[in-house]
């Protein structure tokens, strides 16, 4: 995967170097080098966490902007869930895909009915197959991303099964064909919570191209959203899913839609980790699936969103109740087919680990040993003034030749007070040159009189 | 290269770390995944095995470029029949042990399949020593 596009970038006029990213970033994918952070493209899983730790606002999604839509005579927007926990006071499924279509759209459609779909595929899946337990979902990239980077082991264990938003995306052009638009003519859009969505429809897993033409983030939109939402008229039926579809926004909505009892919902990179480390293993055998969710809460926390998690947990259980008392002449009038959509996904996943320390393993040995000797002489406090996130990361970039001791604050110090100590030393046992009570200075007069 | 782990006994929530620690160092050698996981599930059920029965142990481990050698010793109450041990769904540990989620009787069994060489020496009153090897 070296050509893997990343969905995190940024900006370094607003990059002071902190030490704010690379501390939290959770695979130390990130250093800080000349004064800038430098992302590893090798090791970023593209969970967003520095984009929303970041206090200069110096990282960014690699979303696109609007007026992308313009390029495509037809365009449909694919809001995902996580969009109708974003607004105060508004629980009505319509108002807000409404909202969302006259900001330019022909057409809106819901990503929360792709999930519908592919929980039935996966309910028919995982009674169908007996394979490897327990299966883990690939609904979010980044951890489908750390498992080909960190868990190569547990490929096998990944639910072969498309994400909602492709299978969305699939029932859309199908559709939008059928009402005789050309393939090339359609663009269609997801409305993202996540950034790692952005590299997934250039990279999508298990197929060849996305059906995705572009990410828009939540946030860029929010604002003329909201504007437009005062004083709607004429709101349109557009609600297709059910609330098992919304569910997916938050942790645990997408294993309680599964109905399997015996599954883990974990969310939080960190706890993923945790999760994957015991499955790795063999500790977690006995269980049947395991959603795991990059973002602290699911989808509703992703970087992309404008509300905060927890409380847009409660105003998804808001528009979820609504939803319920919603009377069939409120949906939309011809619900998208997903017939013909293959759920299943086409390319095996690849695993990507991160790069070795040296081809040949007596070499890895010895290169492990000398990372080993060099953290042993560092004070090990983790400060991050040397670039790298801790002490142990730091004496693996010395061996890797990505850092010098000297980055090290602490050894700096020490040699500049040995260095000093030895000029004392020498400048004790120099012969006498000049009269001792007047140093010598240099006399203006006789430098004009050589020249 | 060599390695050493103090295994703590009963605590449980902190029993893998040594195999985990291990884990990352063999991810950082670029040793195949298949590989890892084999070690990993061999020396996490030695592992707990350790700080279920004998009150944790130490761990050390010898890595060339043809294998890994894992050696657990404990000074715990030993094991009478090895044989027995060996048997799947033979379990000693107590109920509250059960209760955690552990002491189904498949450590040692699940240590054999995993490992390319199994050693298990005990000796009842003195202490019990695992001698895992896994080819790389």
């Amino acid at each position: 995967m070296g050509d893997f596009v990343h969905s995190v970038e940024l900006d370094k006029e607003k990059c002071i170097g902190c030490t704010d990213c690379i501390k939290r970033c959770p695979t130390e994918a990130i250093r800080v080098r000349n004064g800038k952070a430098v992302i590893s493209g090798e090791k970023c899983i593209d969970c967003g966490l520095c984009i929303k730790v970041c206090r200069q606002r110096a990282k960014k999604a690699t979303t696109q902007n609007m007026s992308i839509i313009r390029r495509y005579p037809y365009k449909v927007a694919l809001p995902a869930p996580s969009l109708y926990a974003q607004f105060k006071n508004l629980s009505n499924v319509n108002v807000i895909l409404t909202a969302l279509k006259r900001l330019g759209f022909d057409d809106v459609c819901e990503v929360a009915s792709g999930a519908q779909m592919v929980t039935e595929a996966t309910k028919k899946y995982i009674s169908e197959n007996t394979g490897a337990r327990p299966l883990v979902s690939s609904a979010c990239p980044a951890v489908v991303r750390l498992i080909v980077m960190r868990f190569p082991s547990l490929i096998e264990n990944i639910l072969p099964i498309i994400a909602p938003v492709e299978a969305s995306a699939a029932a859309v052009r199908e559709y939008v064909m059928s009402l005789g638009v050309p393939r090339d003519d359609i663009g269609i859009f997801f409305i993202s919570p996540c950034a790692a969505k952005c590299s997934y429809a250039i990279n999508p897993i298990g197929s060849e191209r996305s059906d995705i033409d572009g990410v828009i983030s939540m946030q860029d939109i929010f604002m003329s959203m909201r504007n437009g939402i005062n004083g709607l008229t004429d709101v349109e039926k557009l609600a297709q899913s059910g609330v098992t579809g919304v569910d997916w926004a938050a942790a645990g909505g997408e294993s309680s839609g599964l109905a399997i009892e015996n599954a883990i919902a974990v969310d939080g990179v960190e706890n993923v980790i945790q999760v994957l480390e015991e499955v790795e293993n063999g500790q977690l055998q006995d269980v049947d699936y395991i959603e795991g969710l990059a973002c602290t809460g699911g989808c509703i926390g992703g970087p992309l969103t404008v509300t905060n998690s927890f409380v847009a947990r409660n105003r998804l259980r808001r528009v979820q109740r609504e939803m319920r008392g919603m009377s069939p002449e409120e949906r939309r009038p011809l619900p998208l087919s997903f017939k013909h959509v293959d759920f299943f996904m086409r390319k095996k996943i690849e695993p990507a680990p991160a790069p070795k320390l040296d081809e040949d393993m007596t070499a890895a040995i010895g290169k492990l040993e000398k990372i080993n000797r060099i953290y042993a002489e560092l004070p090990c406090i983790d400060c991050g003034s040397c670039g790298s996130p801790t002490c142990r990361a730091f004496a693996e970039d010395i061996v890797r030749g990505q850092a010098n001791i000297e980055d090290c604050i602490f050894m700096l110090r020490n040699r500049v007070r040995y260095l000093a100590e030895e000029m004392l030393d020498l400048s004790a046992k120099l012969p006498q040159t000049f009269s001792q009570s007047a140093p010598f200075v240099a006399q203006p007069a006789v430098r004009q009189a050589k020249r | 290269m060599r390695l050493h782990y103090d295994v703590s006994g009963g605590e449980f929530l902190r029993a893998g770390e040594a195999s985990s620690s291990l884990k990352k160092v063999l991810k950082q050698l670029g040793v195949s995944s298949d590989v890892i996981r084999k070690i990993a599930i061999a020396m996490y059920e030695a592992e707990i095995n350790m700080v279920i029965h004998a009150n944790g142990g130490v761990v050390d481990v010898d890595i060339d470029s043809e294998a890994v050698r894992i050696k657990l010793e404990d000074t715990g109450p030993g094991i009478p029949d090895i044989a027995l041990a060996m048997t799947e769904g033979y379990s000693t540990a107590s109920d509250e042990v059960r209760d955690l989620g552990f002491g189904a009787g498949m450590g040692l069994p699940n240590m054999k399949k995993n490992a390319d060489f199994l050693n298990v020496m005990s000796e009842v009153g003195k202490g019990t020593t695992v001698e895992i090897k896994v080819n790389l």
